[in-house]
């Protein structure tokens, strides 16, 4: 009989786990709605970390730090989206740049802030909920960016169901065209979807240096930005399902961690290629149904549009 | 006020696709420079240690030659690759199998002598590759599992293997617990091809590489079928070209290019198996690919320069204490820069003569009132 405390504390660090990929994950989202494909994700998370890190290591306020990361974000975003909205770019290969940008320069600016360390940011127990038995640990026992992941997700998932500004956000990842013919500015749409997404990925950055891991080292982010994007198609697009997701691959993430606790005798380093390795057969298991990701997916999503005026 | 606004042409320009590298370099050198003056270092002094020093001699030139080997191979095969419009991002993986199986292969035959030794070793390793670019091509055309996510993964997962097995199976016994193999014995490396330096064999399979390259995408009907193929997907089907079998011949070429850089690396240079084997060749090969036009004489060129931002950063490091991570950080200016400056193939700037009233009457439909 497996011990209660111990799957509590399993679920837990699940979800402490899948909270950056949730962030990325919604903020790819949005900006997949508008019709944008960004495959930056990896190297605005990286900025995001690193920037946050250093902001918060000078600062000595986490509050400065997640808002600096989140600043670095955006103006990433806001670089890729010059390139691809304005200039009307290749978005997967402008994507790849913006990763290969962010990994070099999140490395050349954090250089110095190698081994450095700072005091992360502590949980924050809900009075009286964190008290209930077991599911307080699992649920109500978290650091402040859980809940606001939680509320993100929430707030989301009204913009896109009951909002004239999601319909909106949805209308032009559906149809430039269209939408522009009835006068809705697509590119400055398109801009704020990518913006946001580039805040949402800086901060999930920065809870990786400043909250899990509190810490900065080279590439840290280990691929959670490629995972993100994995994980909106594994979502098909509905907010709802991009929570269930970060979760199942926040657990695969810490596999390795649960395993070497029951002496399991596997390499580290072959228990580490868990989360890819889930990825893929996500993926595999995804792709095979075309006409459902054909049903979901936002019909202009990663085709150029030229403004016409 | 006068706004400048983009202007399709119709047309694609020959001309603006090669000067756009060009202009793409020139920017990123003006903006590295502008990044050595705010560093407190001469701009000229720093461009000098960067760009021309590293070559300023023979064992310099051979080295640039030692460093682009790899970076061209994988470019070779990825340039295959977008040529079909198959997103693979995979080379550094392949390139990390093609040198851990040619590493096993080489560290079962250390006993053995023989000139047969070295092409067994050269092509486990490309097998290597090959296999490990099979499970894209495999998922993409069984599963329609899109391959840029994939191969992506795939580079992550093969890291690990690597990690594995240099600090598993293949570790050297007698190597005081470092996680490394044992060193190849000399019937299992690369020759050297100029006395005194380490320009080795790999070099010329590159070069062959890169000639191999030109013939399938120019001369071949397969290289016709993955030009229309990446052109106009539709018209490739209408033309009854196999889709399948292209991407397959396409992510194949790519796993055996990357898989040859990676066992050139470990019998070459190297010379053991060590974690790391490749500073991210396989995605400097990403960026090699698009500068050098997607033609594979472009991307020699475009690999030799690669290779010299290499160099460059490990240089003024040397010299002026500049950080090594220069070199990723130009990296990724050279290719946002490109990509900024292809746009103006299809299109031109024009100065925008509509006047701002027009434009706020066209943007600001309001649906209730009509037009």
């Amino acid at each position: 009989m497996m011990d209660m405390d111990l799957i509590a504390n399993i679920l837990f660090a699940t979800i402490r786990t899948g909270t950056p990929l949730l962030l990325v994950a919604l903020g790819e989202l949005v900006c997949e709605k508008s019709g944008i494909l960004n495959l930056g994700q990896e190297g605005m998370m990286l900025m995001g970390a690193v920037v946050g890190f250093i902001a918060a290591f000078h600062s000595e306020s986490l509050i400065v730090g997640f808002a600096i990361a989140i600043l670095a974000g955006v103006i990433m975003s806001l670089l890729f989206g010059f390139i691809v909205i304005q200039l009307n770019a290749n978005q997967v290969a402008t994507g790849l740049a913006l990763t290969i940008f962010g990994t070099g320069l999140s490395g050349f600016v954090g250089l110095n802030y190698v081994g450095e360390s700072l005091k992360g940011l502590s949980e924050m127990p809900i009075p009286l909920l964190s008290d209930i038995p077991y599911l307080g640990v699992i649920f109500f026992s978290h650091d402040p960016l859980v809940y606001l992941s939680i509320f993100m997700t929430v707030a989301i998932y009204y913009f896109f169901r009951k909002t004239r500004a999601g319909l909106i956000v949805k209308a032009v990842g559906e149809s430039p065209e269209a939408s522009q013919a009835i006068g809705l500015p697509v590119y400055k749409i398109r801009y704020l979807a990518v913006m946001f997404g580039g805040g949402m990925a800086g901060l999930a950055g920065a809870y990786l240096s400043l909250v899990y891991t509190p810490l900065w080292a080279d590439n840290m982010t280990a691929g959670r930005g490629w995972i993100a994007l994995a994980l909106v198609v594994f979502a098909s697009w509905q907010v709802e399902r991009a929570v269930v997701g970060a979760y199942l691959f926040g657990f695969m993430s810490i596999m390795h961690l649960i395993l070497q606790g029951f002496d399991v005798s596997i390499s580290a380093n072959i228990l580490a290629t868990l989360p890819y390795v889930v990825t893929i057969l996500v993926l595999v298991f995804l792709s095979k149904n075309q006409a459902r990701i054909k049903l979901f997916a936002p019909v202009s999503l990663g085709k150029p549009f030229h403004r016409t005026n | 006020m006068m706004k400048l606004k983009l202007e399709v042409r119709g047309y694609d320009s020959t001309i603006i696709s090669y000067l756009s590298p060009v202009l793409a370099g020139l920017l990123t050198i003006l903006c590295g420079s502008i990044l050595f003056y705010a560093l407190g270092k001469s701009p000229t002094q720093t461009l000098y240690t960067f760009f021309i020093l590293p070559i300023s001699d023979l064992y310099g030139v051979t080295e640039l030659f030692v460093k682009a080997a790899p970076i061209i191979l994988c470019a070779t095969g990825l340039t295959i690759c977008y040529r079909a419009n198959i997103w693979n991002i995979g080379a550094e993986g392949q390139l990390l199998m093609g040198g851990l199986i040619g590493s096993w292969v080489a560290l079962n035959l250390l006993e053995v002598e023989g000139s047969w030794v070295l092409p067994v070793v050269i092509i486990a390793g490309m097998l290597g590759g090959t296999a490990w670019a099979a499970i894209p091509a495999l998922l993409r055309t069984r599963f329609h599992t899109n391959e840029i996510l994939t191969t992506i993964m795939l580079n992550y997962i093969s890291l690990n293997i690597l990690l594995f097995a240099v600090h598993g199976p293949l570790k050297d016994p007698g190597g005081y617990n470092f996680p490394e193999s044992a060193l190849f014995s000399s019937s299992e490396t690369m020759p050297v091809l100029v006395e005194g330096t380490r320009l080795h064999f790999g070099v010329l399979l590159a070069v062959l590489a890169v000639a191999i390259t030109w013939v399938l995408l120019s001369k071949t009907f397969i290289g016709f079928q993955i030009q229309v193929l990446g052109k106009d997907a539709r018209s490739a089907h209408f033309a009854g070209f196999k889709e399948s079998k292209l991407i397959w011949i396409a992510l194949l070429f790519s796993g055996a290019t990357s898989g040859l850089a990676g066992v050139s690396e470990v019998t070459g240079p190297i010379g053991q198996l060590i974690p790391t084997i490749s500073p991210g060749y396989g995605y400097a090969a990403i960026i090699v690919a698009f500068l050098g036009r997607l033609h594979p004489v472009g991307i020699f060129f475009a690999g030799l320069l690669m290779a010299l931002l290499y160099l460059g950063g490990e240089m003024v490091q040397i010299e002026l204490g500049l950080p090594l991570a220069m070199t990723g950080l130009f990296q990724g200016m050279l290719l946002l820069f490109l990509l900024a400056c292809d746009v103006l193939i299809r299109y031109r700037i024009v100065l925008d003569r509509t006047k701002p009233q027009e434009t706020i009457a066209t943007t600001n439909l309001n649906p209730a009132s009509g037009e």
